[in-house]
């Protein structure tokens, strides 16, 4: 389980980055390699090039106003679960970022390291997608595109990325006081990925109310319907709706599947109505 | 019983293990961490198909020396392990393929470089050619008619069949309760935390093939890997590191070990394999998988009457060495009736050939699978009699008044109170309180409590193994003991300490018998160079066998201290005492060193008949009897199953349980949490699936789940102390113990809890999918049954 040889290169920059990316076919970005080693390890994944970009300068930095935090993608997860800068989700990232794993992993996967591997299972994947959080991809020439969270998958382990581009920051939109938010992972073991996952947000304030379930095997998919519905009233657990929604959203899973899926659901609804701040 | 007699630190007492403190600092010395110079590394090309001929095999030009193929193994002989049983099928394992190939991950060619990196991108220049053939991957699929045969010359995929039978008609004919199970355990691997590893050498010198191997039973594979590479075992060493776990992995003869063996006989530079997780995972001796169809009769009390049962193993394509293919399925036949009283009692098994890796004996041998399926037939005969199934488990177990009790597969229960540890369990687990309290918890919970009782056959020995027909058969264990010139103890035993603290436990048994303090003991183990003969660690046998023997040669030694002592202290040697790390006489005191010093320099002080032997001694040791000695437990446990999703917690866990004599009560509790984690694993997590081309699905451990310190209990754990008859100190084994209930004990739960559910499972692992399905299944059924009321 050892990986074929590889060349590697620290930069200093992303468009250091990109410039590596564009000029190596097979050239990938490296950060805190928690995803990335263990394929390249078992031989799954295989590049020339890794282009290490933890130092690359820009990628640790937060930029915040009233309404958005952009959040570097550098951030570890273990750094997001201490608190080391200010939560803008009132403890929903707190909350995530702990249940990710185990400690020696989450100190050094990072959130965008998460996020551009596209596990349909990894936790930031649905939990960006709930907030209707933004993610900033920078290419050649120092362009930046600007792609919603909930539909950078386009399915499993495939992202709107481009092959030259690289994710740089994650704006993430404030929960106001108001807000409440309620997140569900099924899994066997502490800190395995979800099999199943239900995130809600409901912040009356800014007039949101998302659900996601997550999880499935491709793309998060959000529930307007049983958000409408939920939004409409707050303090309804009945929720007629969502195991319909839910067949709607999964066509293809097994009847097994989907109602664990409307069991995360339905779970972080009931998080949500019982906790206000978590 | 409990506290020591000898300076607070012999047998019985709670002593720290004298191995710790260089595992603690990270300085034990592993296969892994020799280094050596000029050490080159080894990686296995592995068969990717289950089945297949292979058709051609070709490597680069001038890879000789660094790439090799089965033919380019000149000299090395396949892995056979023969039996005397009748019916016994013997399969060649070759070292690296032949012309055939059985399991995904076999080894096909052995890549040799500087580094592993190197080795395994030599692995990517080889082409082979399959053409593949169906892929056996089931007992029943074995056992089909017209099935595709693994080793031809068979005629079928039957490594062995046998069968028992009492007599069972009178008791079918009258028993009004039958229950009918079906029952299986998944495949399992067993993942020590240190894997396999060779480091093979030849030393000029002494002219040795020198092999450091992560083993149980060096003086085994010394054996083993002398046949196979056709050496006199004089040329061969084996030297066993420490090793990290074994489970009963390390007590086999593998086929990597050979290969690296010759190269480092042929070559003469050292060379070196370390089994990675992902080797263990996929090629790495399997373990656990039973399939069990049993029906049971009892009166309407819940009194077992008989038992009918068909046992199928799941062993894989090869035999392993030495123990066989076939000890699993012997094992189970001869131990489902437990620690029970059955008077009627018919069992067929069968140990199918499949296109899987080599069945091994895991912790615990066939038990945690007889237990998991004779306590849910327990559980099943109190649900049909509608009673308590604490209560029908006590009635039937053997009772403390029957001992010694020879059962109907004759074995012979040497000592204990079976009931009486159940009962402690029942009062441990608070199962009355439980009863009259809710059934769900205030998540929505189910709650329910489950029980499991077994009997562990520890250190079963020569008339066991012989009618087994195994290649070896143990008898005496040896060891050697020494008391050196500066009044140090040296304790020199061929077993070899896996993690159970054999360093500990032996020093301890030294000094029960000669007194000299514990801090003044060394243990040596693991090296056939300088160890007595052992047949290694297995079958929970070091602290009976190995402990024995100690006991013996210290005795010797202590006696012709006492000879030297008496002298020197001009009194009778009955005069002569242990005490406080001194040789007293009234109040004259010697130290150890004063008795070594005279034999060793002083010669003018010793007594005119002193005995020439010296101060060393070695001696042999079995017990009275050959057939085991039976330690006991019960286990109790309650869990909470969460219907919406299938998960289950545990949420208490408590173990009485019984292993004669403790020497070190700390160590059995050490080993009984261990025993019970990989037990939790059995019942809840673990699990090897394989596609139906055989194909295995779980290839790291983010899909074969290990149960983590989060999803264990905190186990509480009584001690009963029943001595055995047979054996020095009374001691009896424990190092499976653990292992053997945990699943029986879980599942009952579970389906103690599901009960308001109806809902029913029979299969380990307790995974969500099946504790769903069965949920589900269970709707079905009750949804039928209102619709044929209405
Ligand atoms: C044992 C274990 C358990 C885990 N459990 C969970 C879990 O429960 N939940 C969960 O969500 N995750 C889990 N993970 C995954 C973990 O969260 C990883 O840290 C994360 O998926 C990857 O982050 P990284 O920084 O390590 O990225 P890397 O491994 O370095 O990279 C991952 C991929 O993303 C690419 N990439 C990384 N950064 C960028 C970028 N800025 N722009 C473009 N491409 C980029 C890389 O090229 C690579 O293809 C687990 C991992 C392990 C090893």
């Amino acid at each position: 389980m050892k990986p074929a040889a590889f060349d590697y290169v620290r930069v200093r920059s992303v468009r250091e980055a990109v410039d590596l990316l564009a000029a190596k076919d097979d050239a990938k970005i490296l950060a805190g390699g928690q995803s990335l080693t263990p394929m390249l390890n078992l031989r799954l994944a295989r590049s020339q090039l890794l282009i290490d970009i933890k130092r690359a300068e820009g990628l640790r930095s937060l930029a915040a106003d009233d309404s958005v935090v952009a959040i570097g993608v550098g951030w570890t997860h273990a750094e997001i679960e201490d608190g080391v800068f200010e939560d803008p989700t009132r403890g929903l990232m707190r909350h995530v970022a702990r249940g990710i794993a185990y400690r020696a992993v989450r100190n050094r996967g990072t959130i965008g390291g998460s996020l551009a591997h596209a596990d349909p299972a990894a936790d930031w994947v649905s939990t960006m997608a709930v907030l209707g959080a933004t993610l900033v991809c920078e290419g050649a020439g120092g362009k930046r595109r600007h792609v919603a969270a909930d539909s950078f998958l386009q399915g499993a382990f495939l992202t709107q990325l481009a092959s030259d581009e690289v994710l740089v920051a994650v704006e993430v939109p404030r929960l106001s006081a108001q807000a409440r938010w309620g997140y569900y992972k099924i899994c066997r073991k502490a800190g395995e990925f979800a099999h199943a996952l239900g995130a809600v947000i409901h912040d009356p304030a800014r007039n949101i109310c998302r659900i996601v379930v997550g999880a499935t095997d491709g793309p998060p998919k959000l529930l307007p319907g049983t958000a409408a519905a939920l939004a409409a009233d707050p303090m309804s657990e009945a929720l007629d709706g969502l195991d319909q929604e839910i067949i709607a959203a999964l066509p293809e899973h097994e009847p097994a599947a989907r109602r664990l899926h409307a069991t995360a659901v339905r779970r972080a609804i009931a998080a949500m109505s019982t906790r206000m701040d978590h | 019983m409990s506290g020591s007699s000898v300076n607070g630190e012999g047998i019985g007492a709670r002593a720290l293990r004298k191995e710790d403190a260089r595992h603690l600092h990270g300085r034990g010395q592993f296969v892994g961490d020799l280094a050596m110079a000029g050490l080159q590394d080894v990686a296995f090309l592995r068969s990717p198909v289950a089945h297949a001929v292979i058709l051609s095999r070709s490597k680069p030009s001038r890879s000789d020396g660094a790439i090799f193929f089965h033919d380019d193994l000149t000299g090395a002989l396949p892995i056979v392990t023969r039996s005397s049983i009748p019916g016994y099928k013997v399969s060649d394992y070759p070292v690296l393929a032949r012309e055939r190939v059985r399991f995904v991950g076999e080894p096909v060619a052995m890549c040799v470089a500087a580094s592993r990196a190197l080795a395994e991108d030599l692995t990517e220049t080889i082409d082979v050619q399959y053409d593949e053939l169906p892929a056996i991957m089931s007992c029943d699929s074995g056992r089909a008619a017209g099935a595709a045969l693994l080793h031809p010359q068979w005629g079928d995929n039957l490594f062995l069949e046998t069968s028992f039978d009492s007599g069972l008609d009178p008791a079918v004919a009258d028993a009004p309760i039958k229950v009918e199970l079906d029952i299986s355990t998944a495949r399992q691997t067993m993942h020590p935390l240190e894997g396999k590893g060779v480091v093979a050498h030849w030393d000029h010198r002494a002219a040795q093939l020198v092999v450091h191997t992560s083993t149980q039973v060096p003086h085994l594979i010394r054996a083993g890997l002398a046949e196979c590479l056709g050496l006199p075992q004089a040329m061969v060493r084996i030297i066993a590191p420490d090793v990290g776990g074994g489970f009963g992995y390390k007590c086999l003869l593998q086929p990597e070990e050979v290969a690296v063996a010759w190269l480092a006989l042929s070559y003469k530079t050292p060379f070196r394999w370390i089994e990675d997780r992902r080797e263990h995972l996929v090629a790495g001796a399997n373990a656990r998988q039973h399939q069990y169809h049993i029906k049971a009769y009892a009166d309407q009390q819940g009194r077992l009457l008989g038992m009918d049962a068909e046992v199928s193993v799941d062993v894989g394509a090869y035999s392993v060495w030495p123990f066989t293919a076939c000890l699993e399925a012997a094992q189970a036949g001869g131990n489902l009736p437990g620690p029970y009283h059955l008077t009627a009692y018919r069992v067929q098994t069968y140990s199918v050939a499949t296109n899987k890796p080599p069945f091994a004996p895991y912790r615990g041998v066939a038990r945690p699978g007889v237990c998991f399926a004779m306590e849910q037939v327990i559980d099943a005969i109190a649900k049909a009699v509608g009673r308590e199934a604490w209560e029908v488990r006590a009635e039937n177990l053997v009772p403390g008044s029957a001992m010694p009790y020879t059962n109907i597969t004759n074995k012979h229960y040497d000592s204990g109170d079976y009931p009486a540890a159940l009962l402690s369990a029942k009062e441990m687990i608070g199962l009355d309180a439980f009863r009259a309290g809710a059934r769900r918890d205030a998540r929505g919970r189910y709650l329910g409590i489950g029980f499991a009782s077994y009997t562990e056959q520890s250190a079963h020995g020569t008339k066991v193994f012989a009618a087994w027909g195994l290649p070896f058969v143990p008898g005496y264990d040896q060891a050697f003991v020494k008391l050196t010139p500066d009044g140090a103890l040296e304790v020199r035993s061929g077993i070899h300490t896996i993690g159970q603290g054999l360093e500990t436990t032996l020093a301890q048994v030294a000094c029960e018998v000669t007194g000299v303090p514990l801090r003044d003991i060394r243990v040596t183990l693991g090296d056939t160079a300088t160890t007595p003969f052992s047949t290694g660690a297995y079958a929970s046998r070091g602290i009976v066998m190995a402990g024995g023997a100690v006991g013996r040669a210290g005795e010797v030694v202590a006696s012709r201290i006492k000879a030297i002592a008496a002298h020197l202290l001009q009194v009778a040697p009955d005069a002569v005492t242990f005490r406080d790390g001194r040789i007293y006489a009234g109040n004259a005191s010697l130290s150890y060193a004063d008795v070594g010093r005279a034999w060793y320099f002083r010669p003018e002080q010793l007594p005119e008949d002193v005995d020439r032997g010296g101060l060393e001694a070695t001696e042999g040791y079995k017990p009275d009897v050959d057939g085991g000695l039976f330690s006991y437990a019960s286990h109790a446990v309650q869990v909470a199953v969460d219907a919406e999703t299938g998960l289950v917690e545990i949420l208490d866990y408590v173990i009485v349980e019984d292993c004669g004599r403790m020497v070190n009560p700390m160590i059995v509790e050490g080993q009984t949490y261990g025993g019970a984690a990989q037990g939790v694993g059995t019942a809840l997590f673990e699990e090897s699936p394989y596609d139906a081309n055989g194909q295995p699905l779980a290839s790291t451990l983010i899909d074969y789940l290990l149960p983590g310190p989060v999803e264990l209990p905190k186990f509480r754990i009584a001690h009963r102390e029943t001595l055995s008859p047979y054996t020095k100190f009374g001691i009896k084994g424990v190092g499976e113990g653990g292992a053997i209930a945990p699943p029986a004990a879980i599942i009952n739960a579970i389906n103690d809890a599901l009960a308001p559910l109806h809902a029913q499972v029979r299969d380990a692992p307790a995974s969500p999918k099946r504790v769903l399905a069965a949920i589900e299944a269970a709707k079905g059924h009750v949804g039928a049954l209102a619709g044929a009321d209405a």
